[in-house]
């Protein structure tokens, strides 16, 4: 078991008011799941993934990452333990401008103590693994979008997190290179690497095996992806649009065909 | 290992954070730069004038003791100010029963016009001295001879003068036989001595005229004088508490001075005025190395305005930082590093620019202070003061960005 959560709660002060983001979520993601959250804005989705990811801590209820005990942390050990067990990628893939790619990716070994005469190693081998070994002294700037969430990928890696969580990391990108991530994030998942995903688009979340959607910080729904009701629908949806648009493209040939006989003599 | 590869680390980064922004980083450190180069030419300078001050010390000796009588308050209804005047009967005494006192000679002041020929100067001081003055005060006989022990007991009509009052009074380049009006009497000039210049403010300025007699023709020439001090030379210049309690001994006897009674005389090691310059020299460093120390401060103000900046410049990244698990104290760390890296890169171009400056003024023509320049001490105290400031000005930010909340920092805009 990776991730048991028991009825976390979060509740925010803005200002005099308090903001009840989280109501009581009770989530169980076990070893090599790959999960989507989704949710509307206000759903809870973000303060969900900031719980997850250790990098906020919950008003009630217990969170447990790999038996660690994490809801009673304070932010040195909560620190520690985002460098052990978690790799984050974000939207705007968050690369140090002036560093290498290898720089960026070796990030987070500074600061951990294990790994200190091998960070270059394994940086280089994270790079391998999202296929970047051949852009490894280039900088940010100099790469693509796609190749720069693969940097940010490999950093995540690099310390063979438990959890990667990744928070619309095809949000920045154009669809075929947000299909590339996407992929990369699926072979990772064959590899046996737990994948956390927030997003609010179903095709995105449709690669995931599990789908846990979020409203007015509960947990709405939470079914494998096959079984999810609303993602059916929206695939349903997507081969009628296909279906209808391969139908009038089918009438117009004929009629342009019809048209072509009847002019003929 | 961990602490050393991750200081290691900061200090690289901070360098190359610091080289990213050189020009702003430059101006930033203007305040330390400029405190550190007037904290470096400020104490060279003085440690010149302190070795100016001290050769004119060496020049009057530092075995010189001054004995002389004094009048003190508690004992103005008992004696009279001519009574405790010392007296040749105590000046033999304290020669002979104090073990520290090598040689000792009265100093019996006059003032009488000069007649050479023509010429005549009004008032010139005329000392009257016993032999051992020529070693106490060390001045060569440049001509002649120095007073002889029968000059004093047959109180000759023989006097020394100085280089100085062959020109004023016109005298022949070797003077020596010649004879001068003193006082209305004849007196053979037996030699020439050389004169001291000591600056002004030491009792030297335009010296002029000086003539020696020996004592006991002094006191023949006004036998109703008395003695103004005795010059002393001790046996070792580390003998000034000893000198101090023989003399008290030989002369509270001498003078039946009851216990309780003060002292009607006053001894005086010149050592003692050597050190107490040395104190005041010291204290006058500290005072302006102090003044200029503000400097610094204001300096580390502009430090903790540019670290202000450059922390929220970088919210994002720290934000980054801290979650792929770098520990607030890390952040703390990595921002102090750069503080401390700018005001220690201040702090090597002030040294740099101070001591041009001191050099400036060793080698300038006519140079007031040729002995200048800067002490080791000085360099440490202005580099470590920086780092000081680099700390405190530091500080504040960096615990402003290792307090940030990650969450916030990476929805910084």
């Amino acid at each position: 078991m990776t991730i048991a959560i028991r009825k976390l709660e979060k509740i925010y002060r803005v200002g005099v008011e308090r903001v009840h983001a989280l109501r009581g979520i009770d989530l169980t993601i076990r070893k090599n799941e790959f999960v989507a959250i989704m949710g509307a804005s206000g759903s809870g989705k973000s303060t969900l993934m900031n719980i997850l990811g250790c990098l906020d801590r919950p008003s009630k209820g217990s969170y447990e990452l790999n038996g660690r005990q994490t809801h009673a942390m304070g932010a040195g050990a909560l620190a520690q333990v985002r460098n052990e067990e978690i790799g984050f990628v974000f939207q705007s893939f968050e690369l140090l401008s002036r560093q290498t790619a290898l720089q960026n990716v070796m990030l987070p070994l500074l600061y951990s103590s294990k790994h200190a005469f091998k960070a270059r190693r394994m940086a280089i081998r994270s790079l391998e693994r999202v296929k970047l070994q051949d852009r490894m002294k280039h900088r940010p700037s100099q790469l693509s979008g796609g190749q720069r969430q693969r940097v940010a990928i490999a950093r995540a890696l690099v310390n063979e997190p438990s959890l990667l969580l990744a928070d619309e990391p095809t949000g920045n990108l154009d669809s075929q290179t947000a299909e590339e991530i996407i992929g990369l994030f699926k072979e990772l998942h064959a590899d046996g690497q737990t994948i956390v995903i927030v997003t609010h688009e179903e095709d995105v979340a449709g690669h995931a095996s599990r789908i846990i959607r979020l409203r007015d910080g509960r947990v709405l729904t939470d079914y494998p992806t096959n079984d999810d009701p609303v993602h059916r629908e929206y695939l349903n949806a997507v081969a009628g649009m296909a279906h209808r648009a391969a139908e009038m493209t089918a009438a117009g040939e004929a009629a342009a065909a019809a048209a072509g006989g009847g002019s003929k003599p | 290992m961990i602490i050393l590869r991750l200081l290691l680390q900061t200090v690289v980064l901070a360098i190359s954070q610091i080289w990213a922004n050189r020009f702003r980083a430059v101006l930033t450190t203007l305040g330390v730069i400029i405190g550190v180069a007037a904290i470096i030419a400020v104490v060279g300078a003085m440690t010149g004038a302190e070795r100016f001050i001290l050769s004119q010390f060496e020049k009057i000796g530092t075995r010189r003791v001054f004995i002389d009588g004094t009048l003190p308050e508690s004992m103005r209804t008992r004696t009279t100010w001519r009574e405790v005047q010392l007296n040749e009967r105590e000046i033999h005494a304290i020669v002979e029963n104090c073990p520290s006192i090598e040689k000792i000679t009265p100093m019996f002041y006059g003032g009488y016009p000069i007649e050479y020929g023509k010429r005549k100067i009004d008032g010139v001081s005329v000392v009257g001295i016993w032999p051992d003055w020529h070693e106490i005060e060390g001045r060569s006989v440049i001509l002649g001879r120095p007073f002889s022990s029968i000059d004093e007991q047959e109180k000759q009509l023989v006097c020394l003068i100085n280089d100085q009052a062959i020109t004023e009074l016109d005298l022949p380049e070797d003077p020596t036989n010649e004879r001068v009006l003193i006082g209305g009497r004849r007196f053979l000039i037996i030699g020439v001595v050389e004169t001291i210049q000591l600056s002004g403010m030491f009792g030297g300025g335009d010296t002029s005229t000086e003539v020696f007699i020996p004592y006991g023709t002094a006191r023949l020439l006004n036998p109703f004088g008395h003695i103004n001090m005795a010059w002393g030379q001790l046996k070792s210049p580390d003998l000034a508490t000893e000198v101090e309690g023989e003399v008290r001994f030989v002369l509270r006897n001498m003078r039946k001075q009851e216990p309780g009674d003060e002292d009607t005389f006053v001894v005086r090691v010149f050592q003692q005025f050597i050190d107490q310059f040395k104190s005041i020299a010291a204290a006058l460093t500290a005072i302006l190395g102090a003044i200029v120390g503000i400097s610094l401060l204001v300096g580390g103000i502009g430090i903790m305005n540019i670290m202000l900046v450059s922390v929220s410049e970088r919210t994002r990244e720290i934000g980054l930082r801290k979650a792929v698990g770098a520990r607030p104290v890390v952040i703390l760390m990595q921002f102090l590093v750069e503080s401390i890296v700018l005001c220690l890169m201040g702090a090597g171009i002030g040294w740099g620019i101070g001591q041009g400056l001191v050099l400036a003024i060793r080698v300038m023509p006519n140079s007031p202070l040729p002995e200048a320049s800067v002490p080791a001490w000085a360099v440490m105290l202005s580099v470590g003061f920086s780092m000081f400031i680099g700390v405190v000005f530091g500080m504040f930010p960096a615990i402003k960005a290792a307090r940030l909340d990650p969450i916030v920092a990476l929805r910084h805009e």
